[in-house]
């Protein structure tokens, strides 16, 4: 009889174990110390290392090479066979800032006012949005999240795509994001007058020097009144560090004028740390680009070419084009719309697909932008002392049939489930099926 | 045309390595080793290349120039055929990706919309009916959910305003077309009998197209996402007997595979698109291959004319998504399209006596790599990536001089909507999906 209740007690445990492990809609990630072992360990910035072991250590990496003791208690994962990579980067997104695409109760990267840089996206970042697990479990870890809409739109963030307030996702860096005036149609949906275009793109033209005239004038004002007097302007507040050079301008620029046309602001204004994003005609004044020595984030490259008598792969090929010109690229995805971050590797693989240079692209999504970021000395690349921000891979990541199979973020293991991957765990064989039984 | 010394990707016999093919009068004549070129044929050496049939897009809005008749919920009687434009330069640039037929459809602003019309993209024609393929069956759209219901119920405060309203609205059309039709059946033979005095009923082109649904000489291609719409439709199919029903995006179908596979619908789905509104907030990028482990006759479609260039990295994604194998995941965008379509005994597959409808690609066109070389519609070559010039417009426009560089991508846009934005009174992002 006791045998029984031991046994039953034993069964009640584990299925007690089976079914918390079942139920778990968010499986926790796990911390501590962890040996990848037998592993290929593409470094990005100190070439690829065979038969590697990689050490992760609170949060850190403490080791790769052929030859290291693993740690006592560290948790082994073999790597035979497989990959290891930096975490991918993408330089466009609005992760956390929005849910469902046509729900404006979701949205939260888009506020009103055309001068609006103390706007920030680090504020409304929800940790928990569906699509961060969505995009993470691809080997995505971490992303721009920024804010949309007229011209000074806010300030966008780098967040890891792991962590339970924005602070713990906070990556290191944040930039104003300027629209800089557009002389072009914005999209097929724009259906204003040539006329009408030219107008509006003159008017936003002399707003933004205003705006930055004022900049500079209350720069002095807090300068000489050693930050007592310069009053309450919050927009000018934000814009203080990007005119003292100590923050990032990013400018979203696409039609080629519009490139030639921001270089030359930038130049006059002797503003010194730009970024360039979109860029999608670069291409065709990508000398400038490279004279200028202004990085750029370009993308995404899955997309149709702005002119209808350009040659028909134009945006796949921009990237490349670039690069070979000398410009320093990273590519992003730029897949607000339906928060396909996740496709990010196959933005660059494209690129390289029309010509871009495999190891080119390769950066473009991991050393690059960690480098226009700021934040190269903790993401981007496999070296000892960076972050434990990695993933672990059976393939060329770039090709489209290559599995993710273990994600680390600051060196969090990243439980590999998501919404996306628990309905198929649910619907592959549905119970019931037709008949209710 | 023989095509010399390929990789062959038959689809549905195969795949054959140093093989030819060679095409006559636009079909495929011969698929085999060491084929003699007759004389004075073209040849194109495909050494280390791959040979594919064309890709079919089951769901595209290109080479037409009105998508939403947006003014009524129903509206069988207008047809895409009507407004066919042939010189779009989006043409090319499907062709750019190996896509040689494509199903131009009518928009999503309607439960009932209008007719749609399957075109091969013979590009370099000025004329509008040469892009039709002749003999393919006739289509129509459908639209369940938040498009019908937004643009009626909430735009013009008529019904559908709900999913019950969309139920209403094609039940009562499907009962309208059957007694429609019962009343000429009825009229014709009564004319036949001497004396007859009666007058014929009056001529309805909307309850003829509907009626003509009924009788199973049209197939229905219905917009729709979330799993109980879907159910709905099955069950008023059911009903009125009508067996040829494709769903389109079909977002929520893994939901009720069990229940498409044993009615025999079948599925056009996006690869991976999600979040862009709230009826595609529970998606998986894992459909395609539920769909089609569970019976379900699944193609990937692209409702867009960027995503349609590269169908073939689509469907790739099933293996990342699904682990599905190299002829599962192709048949997605080929032969499983052509039988939505009901051409599939004329494409979608690279077999003796089918159209020459064929894709050639340096690299294997399920890798990130593949990079379409030639694509050629029946037997003659549309798109040459190395002879091409840049521009390809068989049209400019002579007033156009303000360049059109979009800042932000449009992805995730539902373009079933284009031509409904009047409705909403502005541009804003949620008015654009």
């Amino acid at each position: 009889m006791k045998k029984i209740q031991l046994l039953s007690g034993v069964i009640t445990v584990l299925l007690c174990v089976l079914v918390f492990h079942i139920d778990a809609q968010n499986p926790k990630g796990k911390y501590g110390t962890f040996a990848l072992t037998n592993a290929t360990v593409e470094t990005v910035t100190k070439g690829t290392v065979k038969n590697a072991t990689v050490i992760l250590s609170d949060g850190k990496i403490t080791a790769i090479g052929e030859n290291i003791t693993v740690p006592q208690g560290a948790q082994v994962i073999d790597c035979k066979g497989l990959f290891i990579y930096p975490g991918m980067i993408d330089g466009g997104t609005n992760l956390g800032l929005s849910e469902v695409g046509s729900d404006p109760r979701t949205q939260d990267h888009n506020e009103l006012g055309d001068v609006i840089p103390q706007m920030k996206a680090l504020t409304a970042v929800n940790p928990n949005a569906v699509a961060i697990p969505v995009t993470r479990v691809s080997g995505v870890t971490t992303a721009l999240s920024s804010p949309t809409g007229e011209m000074f739109t806010g300030t966008a963030a780098l967040i890891n795509l792991h962590g339970y307030t924005p602070d713990q996702m906070f990556a290191g860096f944040e930039g104003v994001v300027l629209n800089f005036p557009n002389t072009g149609r914005r999209g097929f949906f724009d259906r204003r007058t040539d006329e009408e275009i030219k107008k509006a793109s003159e008017n936003a033209m002399k707003r933004l020097n205003e705006v930055w005239e004022r900049a500079v004038q209350y720069h002095k004002i807090d300068s000489a009144t050693k930050g007592k007097d310069a009053g309450y302007y919050p927009e000018m507040k934000a814009l203080l560090p990007v005119v003292r050079g100590e923050r990032a301008l990013l400018i979203e620029a696409n039609a080629s004028k519009d490139i030639l046309a921001a270089l030359k602001w930038v130049k006059e204004r002797k503003i010194n740390k730009v970024v360039l994003t979109g860029v999608s005609e670069g291409w065709r004044v990508a000398d400038q680009i490279a004279k200028a020595k202004i990085p750029v984030i370009t993308g995404g490259v899955l997309e149709l070419p702005t002119r209808e008598s350009d040659r028909y792969d134009q945006a796949y090929a921009n990237a490349g084009q670039m690069s070979k010109a000398g410009v320093k690229v990273a590519i992003r995805s730029a897949e607000m719309g339906n928060q396909n971050y996740r496709n990010l590797p196959y933005h660059a693989g494209f690129a390289v697909a029309y010509g871009m240079d495999k190891t080119d692209a390769l950066k473009a999504i991991t050393i690059v932008p960690a480098e226009i970021f700021g934040v190269a000395d903790k993401l981007g690349s496999i070296e000892v002392g960076k972050s434990g921000t990695l993933f672990v891979c059976d393939g060329d990541p770039f090709e489209t049939k290559t599995q993710i199979k273990q994600v680390f973020i600051e060196g969090w293991q990243i439980p590999m489930v998501s919404r996306q991957t628990l309905l198929y765990d649910e619907f592959l064989k549905r119970e019931p099926g037709v008949n209710k039984k | 045309m023989l095509i010399k010394n390929a990789t062959v990707l038959t689809v549905t016999k195969g795949t054959l390595t140093e093989t030819d093919v060679l095409v006559k009068d636009g079909k495929i004549a011969q698929i085999g080793k060491n084929l003699a070129a007759p004389q004075g044929s073209k040849t194109i050496d495909a050494t280390g290349l791959f040979v594919m049939p064309g890709i079919i897009d089951a769901h595209s809005h290109i080479a037409i120039d009105g998508i939403n008749e947006a003014s009524s919920p129903v509206t069988a009687e207008v047809a895409e055929g009507d407004v066919i434009n042939p010189t779009q330069i989006s043409i090319y640039r499907a062709l750019g990706g190996g896509i040689t037929a494509v199903h131009a459809m009518h928009g999503s602003a309607n439960a009932i919309g209008g007719q749609c019309e399957t075109l091969k993209l013979r590009y370099g024609t000025f004329d509008n009916d040469a892009m039709k393929m002749e003999g393919a069956p006739r289509t129509i759209k459908f639209a369940l959910g938040e498009n019908p219901t937004r643009v009626h119920g909430a735009g013009n405060s008529i019904v559908p305003r709900t999913r019950m309203g969309v139920e209403f609205v094609i039940r009562r059309s499907f009962s309208d077309a059957k007694k429609y039709a019962e009343d000429w059946d009825n009229y014709n033979k009564n004319k036949l009998v001497k004396g007859f005095r009666g007058a014929p009923p009056v001529y309805n082109l909307r309850l003829e197209t509907l009626a003509e649904i009924l009788k199973g000489n049209i197939i229905i291609h219905c917009h729709s996402y979330r799993a109980d719409e879907i159910f709905m439709l099955l069950n008023v199919c059911k009903d009125f007997g009508i067996k040829r029903l494709v769903f389109q995006h079909v977002n929520e179908g893994f939901k009720v595979a069990p229940e498409l596979a044993a009615y025999g619908a079948m599925a056009s789905v996006f690869s991976d698109w999600w979040a862009y509104k709230f009826e595609v907030y529970y998606s998986t990028a894992y459909n395609a291959a539920i769909l089609t482990r569970n019976g379900v006759v699944t193609s990937i479609n692209s409702d867009d004319a960027e995503m349609m260039r590269h169908l073939y990295h689509e469907a790739a994604k099933t293996q990342k998504y699904g682990g599905l194998s190299d002829d599962e995941a192709l048949s997605l965008v080929t032969i499983n399209p052509a039988k939505q379509l009901g051409i599939d005994s004329r494409t979608g597959s690279l077999e003796v006596g089918k159209d020459a409808d064929i894709a050639i690609f340096k690299n294997h066109p399920l890798s990130v790599y593949g990079v379409p070389q030639y694509t050629i519609v029946d037997g003659i070559v549309r798109f040459d990536r190395a002879n091409d010039p840049a521009d390809m417009r068989l049209m400019v426009d002579p007033k156009q001089n303000v360049e059109d560089a979009s800042v932000l991508s449009d992805k995730g846009r539902d373009n079933c909507m284009d031509g409904t934005e009047f409705l909403f009174g502005d541009f804003s992002d949620a008015d654009k999906k």
